[in-house]
């Protein structure tokens, strides 16, 4: 594995190793570690260092309401499905936006405080938007697992002394 | 025949029950098991595989071994020369009562796993003790040589080793079976740590040697780097002549391994190789964490080279393994293994296991720094 790629990988699990820790489990000098992570900021690999936070204990996160938006669009001649998306992602309830293969086109996730302000912002902001045909709305119920993170009871260290 | 309690039992007796106390002590990962083998084991399990399989293991699974240990140029067939065993545990019982009878003399290299001599002693053998420590921790070709009688039957390796993580290089390996070869002796090789190699080295098998296959004994598992320790699940492998002895102990004692452990082995051993390796690369950077600690502590231990264990030295602390490690969980409530308890060469080391989170390592270590820092107040803790 390339240097630079150990020390994202043990990032991306912990953003808080410090970089003494980081340098001896690489074996590497606090200034190498700390001169690959600026470059890696710098060139825009590491883009922020955010907190992971479980909604269902966070009092204020724990209300909101999420939905996952299906949106048929028509595609324009020059900018194909761009110039929509870049229309929805700059609304400060989507929280993600991908562009499907399938059955439809775009899948918005949207979170809200109730349920009534994201059936509203379907039908007045995304909707209306030139080139929607079509929005199917899916509220998210529960979730288990998440960019790689396990919302749900996981895997504990179970060992017990053995003459191993 | 009294056969003596296990030492690092005792220690394991003090810490049951206590979650103030950071363990170093367990010999095994720290992961669960990748989960697309125990799913593969629910498949089967609702499929109402439930069976013995036959006494020698499933078909499937010691082709995927013999395929395996062709990585090792170790060539056996599947039919009558691999037989899958419950753990690496049941694989050396078996074979040592193979080939060991009263009288025999049989080489033990230590420091040492602690089943090896009280299953040889079982046996009512002579444990010729082959002290390594002076060399690094690994034993050599003229100290095996020395050792050798006419009584002698066979020598027990283990590379990468437990308890100290070091490995026999490829050329000291060629030497240890050309002895074995000139003095026709039985090499039993627990090869159970072999996936765990750092540094982009490479595991050697002795079996890989020319002629070896008359001499040579493989036994190997899936406990440590499939992470699958209690599915109790290991392998011999074999010519076919002593096989058939081998067999016969096995089928009696046990008839055959578990098998949805078997099906959740083959399983490893067909798509698990990427889970593998994250646990490697993972192991490997506490190895590098624990090894700067101690020599940061003054403390010294040979580098490990595989496996998930650092064997540092205490002596500048002036106690006994078994004072030093006593003295760590009553005080300061850190549990690791006295050297004592692997055999010669053992006294005056301790045996940290560093498959731990990197949290719980750190604690343990600082922890350690207190207890010198005590011992050896004027040097300002460093021994």
């Amino acid at each position: 594995m390339d240097n630079t790629e150990e020390i994202l990988d043990l990032l991306r699990e912990n953003a808080r190793l410090s970089v003494d820790d980081i340098a001896a489990m690489t074996r590497k000098t606090p200034d190498e570690v700390r001169s690959a992570i600026k470059q890696l900021e710098d060139n825009g690999v590491i883009m922020k260092y955010a907190a992971i936070v479980n909604p269902e204990k966070d009092g204020e996160a724990k209300d909101k309401v999420r939905a996952e938006i299906e949106i048929q669009v028509t595609p324009e001649r020059e900018h194909g499905f761009d110039a929509v998306a870049d229309r929805i992602w700059r609304f400060p309830q989507v929280k993600s936006l991908y562009l499907m293969s399938g059955g439809y086109d775009l899948k918005v996730i949207i979170e809200g405080d109730t349920l009534k302000e994201v059936a509203f912002f379907v039908a007045r902001k995304l909707s209306t938007l030139e080139g929607v045909r079509s929005t199917k709305t899916h509220f998210i119920l529960k979730t288990y697992k998440e960019n790689d993170i396990v919302y749900v009871e996981a895997d504990k260290d179970h060992r017990q002394g053995v003459t191993a | 025949m009294a056969t003596a309690p296990s030492g690092i039992r005792k220690f394991f007796d003090m810490i049951i029950g206590r979650d103030d106390i950071v363990s170093l002590g367990v010999g095994e990962p720290d992961f669960a098991t990748p989960w697309l083998m125990r799913e593969e084991a629910f498949y089967h399990l609702e499929q109402g595989h439930t069976s013995y399989t036959s006494n020698w293991g499933l078909l499937e699974l010691r082709e995927q071994i013999a395929k395996y240990l062709e990585r090792y140029n170790l060539y056996y067939s599947p039919k009558n020369e691999i037989l899958v065993t419950i753990g690496v545990s049941e694989a050396v019982d078996a074979i040592l009562r193979t080939i060991l009878n009263p009288g025999d003399e049989i080489i033990v290299c230590e420091p040492c796993y602690v089943s090896y001599q009280p299953l040889a002693a079982l046996c009512d053998v002579t444990l010729i003790h082959l002290d390594t420590s002076k060399n690094g921790f690994y034993p050599e070709a003229e100290q095996i040589e020395k050792a050798i009688t006419p009584r002698t039957k066979a020598i027990m390796l283990c590379s990468p080793s437990n308890p100290t993580g070091r490995m026999i290089p490829a050329s000291e390996l060629a030497k240890i079976a050309d002895v074995v070869k000139r003095h026709q002796i039985w090499c039993l090789s627990d090869e159970v740590y072999c996936e765990l190699v750092y540094d982009g080295r490479k595991h050697v098998s002795i079996g890989s040697f020319p002629g070896m296959k008359d001499y040579a004994v493989i036994l190997n598992g899936f406990s440590k780097a499939f992470a699958m320790t209690g599915w109790r699940i290991g392998y011999v492998a074999c010519n076919a002549e002593l096989m058939e002895q081998v067999f016969k102990l096995h089928q009696y004692s046990t008839i055959c391994a578990p098998i949805m452990s078997q099906y959740a082995a083959a399983e490893g051993l067909r798509n698990g190789w990427n889970e593998v390796e994250k646990m490697r690369l993972s192991y490997q950077q506490r190895r590098n964490f624990m090894y700067k600690a101690f020599c940061d502590m003054g403390l010294p231990a040979a580098e490990p080279e595989g496996a998930f264990y650092i064997f540092p030295d205490i002596r500048p602390t002036g106690l006994t393994s078994e004072e030093f490690a006593t003295e760590l969980i009553r005080k300061h409530q850190v549990a690791v293994v006295p050297g004592s308890v692997f055999g010669a060469g053992g006294e005056g080391f301790i045996r940290c296991c560093y498959a731990t989170d990197i949290a719980k390592i750190k604690i343990a270590l600082s922890r350690m720094q207190l207890l010198l820092n005590e011992l050896c107040p004027k040097a300002g803790g460093t021994v």
